[in-house]
């Protein structure tokens, strides 16, 4: 069986990495004689010593002027067992964007250390990118083993440093090798010069490394590129299967319409079919075909790690292009969380987002996306935007999850943040509305909040309705005398019950003092857990956030709740949460359980 | 499919996707359609790429009139059997005279190809001109991005790319622009030959060997279509030789061979210790002269 392969390459400077990749193509016999001849002929122009391996790889006029690799280069070469694809990438300063493409379509990273030097800052950030881009393996090259007397002190050394570091990132346990890519030592054949070293040569391992097709694993998702309608009798939808399986007979959801049909004929392709469908549902370019029973999140706000590969900085005001599977739709950044600061490989607070940086973001699209997490699918998980004015790609973004951060950046948003119902619903779980009821400042809306966000990490689509956001927009007007409150109840109420019955996880936080109106709303929307957030009222008016309890004290908020109006707990809450004496994750896990049995009801 | 050939199947894919974007992203594409092997591979994608239709965007070939007849004769046939559109543009200095004797291969090369392409591209409104070449035939071309950029004036900057990741392409462009697609950039050109076997694709019979009449000069083997002027030690002979790739005649060396099956031709391939640029003239007059003539707009 010959597969293929694709792998990237990063060393530093002068760690001998176009070196390698020579050594690896010479020995394959990846490069023609009279390709070496041009080499050798360059070799003697440039004054370098000898018969340079390097010059075989940097192909560009102003490389060769240079002597360094400015962007990335593809090298190819083929055993009896595996074709290679090398994504080849220099070290230099602007590693990072160049590391990252070269990283984005390779499942395998070799990285280079000079046996002299060891571990530098810089090998930590190759480790680094190459595991951001979701590789989860390394091959570790200790390289220049000639010049250190091929000492296995050295090696080891350098090895246990380097495991030191990648056992902190998410990549499998990486494989080491010492070799001299100068005189071909351990690189395509074992070498007689490191008698303590069994393991395997680079080639060696390069040909047997396990590594997963591309777009095996995870539930169905097939991007639509376009609609094939050659006569009135044929109509099919090309596209590639990305992950998953698809098979004639097979259900699909199609989003973003949230029909359910069948595939009836697949033609052409394996990978990269035209399909045809038992039902006539209206499919362009950008829809998806995917799994029914686990859909990708469907929506337009999500969280990102960005890489920024253009020498202008993020425009905060700007909308840019967002390119994603084959749907381009326009994006906002909303905001920058934080930066990653190359030196310590930490993250700290954002000024700016400037060439080569990697940050969280929040962004914002136009039109909803069907995403899954980069982690889950680099395919689904994978975006890229561009200036709209320049035309220019200026990133390339990981889709970390769905945004879970509420209020918005903005507390005074128009409606569609109150209310934000992706345009389809895809029903992977059923619909149900969580009602957090008790008093002010009794911590509904951090429970809330904390609830939401664990249930985002897990894919549901969700909607949060916060009292005192709703008050803002949907009952902007209400007062707080009892119909006002009823009225106010019933309108979040109203709004749950839409949602409830669209297949979204409804999460009502309001104080909702009167349990009439609150068995009102339950019977109206049926699917409904009740939880009441109780803490006395001393405890309340003791962490009193807002001042309000002091206020209303003064008797500047006449008929506030707990004061001089009443609170009528709930009789048969589904949860209890004493905030006074549990902790927030005992009360999360409490919420969670009632969600779960509720959902499977 | 025989389990061998997944490298295959996975560049088939690759390749299949890369060509319904442009299909999809472009108002007006055209596939260059150069009548050689990978442009008889890149055929062949864009008819599984949209199978049952047909592919829906026009060959282009650019004609520089030094093509050998069986070329010319293979590329009417196909068009004609694909049911597909064929736009055959020459350089108006072609009827002039111009030729690779009086003006020298590369400025030969730069008027009848390079400006006769860009004349098209502008001449039809082509906004994604599809081409077949890969990335492991020159040293420059190892760089060259799926979706290549190129200015107005058909020029490619190589320090000024876009970035390209996953398989995400920008083919944003204003008028005027244009984008050069490379469908088969990740094929080797053992890739294509084995594609060609496993999928029994036509060729023009120049690649496989016959004894042919050739006139020797030092190791070259230089096809008799067109007069070539004389030089001192030429020899006419009749010589077992094929093409290993195919340009103009005078440009295109003929090479030693007896592979006269596709088998036959992999096999010498798998031996070759020379690449298959190397009896192309053009390439070997200047260090770093394909780099040149792609940022003046080659392909």
């Amino acid at each position: 069986m010959k597969d293929l392969l694709r792998f990237t390459t990063a060393g530093s400077v002068d760690d001998g990495k176009s070196t390698l990749i020579g050594r690896l193509l010479h020995d394959t016999r990846g490069v023609y004689e009279d390709q070496l001849e041009s080499v050798r002929k360059a070799s003697r122009d440039s004054n370098a010593e000898g018969f340079d391996l390097s010059l075989i790889t940097d192909g560009l006029r102003a490389e060769r002027e240079q002597a360094i690799t400015i962007d990335v280069a593809y090298r190819y070469f083929q055993t009896p067992r595996r074709k290679f694809i090398i994504a080849d990438t220099p070290g230099h300063e602007q590693y990072t964007r160049n590391m990252a493409t070269g990283a984005s379509t390779a499942s395998l990273a070799v990285i280079l250390l000079d046996a002299r030097h060891g571990v530098l800052p810089q090998s930590r950030r190759h480790a680094y990118i190459a595991a951001l881009l979701g590789i989860r393996k390394l091959a570790v090259a200790v390289n220049k083993m000639d010049l250190v007397d091929f000492s296995r002190d050295a090696f080891e050394r350098i090895r246990d440093e380097f495991g030191a570091v990648a056992a902190k990132l998410e990549v499998e346990e990486p494989f080491f090798v010492p070799v001299s890519a100068r005189d071909g030592d351990n690189v395509a054949r074992r070498g007689a010069r490191t008698p303590w070293y069994q393991g395997p040569s680079l080639l060696e391992y390069l040909e047997t490394v396990e590594v997963e097709p591309a777009g095996s694993g995870g539930p169905l998702r097939f991007p639509v590129q376009l609609a094939i309608r050659p006569h009135l009798d044929f109509r099919g939808y090309a596209g590639q299967v990305v992950s998953g399986r698809l098979r004639v007979g097979d259900g699909v959801l199609a989003l973003p319409s949230g029909l359910e049909t069948r595939v009836t004929s697949l033609e052409g392709q394996e990978v990269c079919p035209t399909v045809c469908l038992a039902d006539q549902i209206d499919i362009s370019r950008g829809d998806m075909l995917v799994d029914p029973s686990a859909p990708p999140a469907v929506g337009r706000e999500f969280a990102a790690t960005l890489i920024w590969m253009a020498a202008e900085p993020l425009r905060p005001d700007a909308a840019y292009l967002l390119k994603h599977t084959t749907r381009q739709v326009c994006a906002d950044v909303r905001s920058v969380r934080r930066v990653m600061d190359m030196q310590t490989l930490d993250f700290g607070p954002a000024a700016e987002l400037k060439l080569n940086d990697i940050a969280e973001v929040e962004i914002e699209t136009h039109h909803p996306i069907f995403f899954d997490p980069y982690k889950k699918n680099r395919a689904t998980g994978s975006f890229i935007l561009i200036d709209m004015i320049s035309n220019r790609t200026v990133a390339a973004g990981m889709i970390l999850g769905p945004d879970t951060r509420v209020p918005r950046r903005n507390p005074v948003a128009p409606p569609r943040t109150l209310v934000s119902v992706p345009e389809f619903v895809a029903p992977s779980h059923r619909g149900l509305t969580v009602w957090f009821t008790g008093l002010s400042a009794s911590g509904k809306t951090t429970l809330c909040r904390a609830v939401h966000e664990r249930l985002a990490a897990r894919g549901c689509r969700l909607e949060l309705l916060d009292g005192d956001t709703v008050r803002k927009h949907l009952s902007k007007g209400l007062g707080f005398s009892r119909e006002d409150r009823d009225e106010n109840i019933r309108r979040i109420g109203f709004v749950a019950g839409l949602l409830t019955r669209n297949g979204v996880i409804a999460l009502a936080a309001a104080i909702s003092p009167y349990r009439a109106v609150r068995d009102e709303v339950r019977a109206s929307i049926g699917d409904f857990v009740e939880v009441y957030v109780n803490a006395p009222l001393e405890v309340c008016e003791g962490r009193d956030p807002k001042g309000l309890y002091r206020k209303a004290r003064a008797g500047q908020l006449p008929a506030f709740t707990g004061i001089d109006d009443p609170y009528e707990p709930p009789l048969n809450p589904e949860v209890e949460c004493r905030t006074d004496r549990e902790t927030l994750e005992e009360c999360i896990a409490k919420v969670l359980g009632a969600i779960d049995r509720a959902l499977e009801r | 499919m025989s389990s061998d050939n997944s490298h295959l199947r996975t560049l088939e894919a690759e390749s299949i996707y890369i060509l319904r974007e442009v299909a999809a992203e472009f108002a007006r594409p055209a596939l260059l359609y150069s009548i050689g092997k990978d442009s008889s591979v890149l055929l062949r994608l864009a008819q599984k790429a949209f199978h049952p239709a047909r592919p829906p965007f026009p060959l282009l070939h650019v004609d520089t009139t030094f093509k050998f007849r069986e070329m010319i004769e293979f590329r009417d046939r196909t068009a004609r059997e694909a049911g597909l559109e064929l736009i055959v543009h020459t350089h108006p200095a072609a009827a002039e005279g111009a030729n690779p004797f009086k003006l020298g291969t590369q400025k030969c090369c730069q008027l009848l190809k390079t400006g006769a392409l860009l004349q098209a591209i502008a001449q039809y409104g082509i906004d994604a001109a599809i081409g077949g070449a890969r990335r492991e035939e020159e040293k420059s071309r190892a760089k060259e991005r799926v979706y290549s950029f190129r200015d107005a004036y058909g020029q490619w900057d190589p320090k000024d790319q876009r970035p390209e990741l996953w398989n995400l392409y920008n083919g944003r462009i204003d008028k005027g622009e244009s984008i050069r697609a490379f469908p088969l950039s990740n094929w080797t050109e053992l890739d294509v030959w084995e594609y060609i076997a496993l999928e029994r694709i036509p060729v023009v019979p120049l690649y496989f060997a016959k004894p042919r009449r050739m006139l020797l000069r030092g190791e070259l083997l230089i096809p008799l279509d067109y007069d070539v002027p004389p030089a001192p030690g030429d020899r006419t002979e009749t010589v077992l030789c094929r093409m290993r790739s195919l340009g103009c005649t005078y440009c295109t060396g003929a090479i030693r061979s007896a592979a006269d099956t596709l088998p036959k031709i992999i096999e010498e391939l798998r031996g070759f210790r020379r690449s298959e640029r190397e009896n192309r003239v053009i390439d070997h007059d200047q260090e770093g002269s394909m780099e040149l003539k792609k940022r003046e707009g080659y392909f």
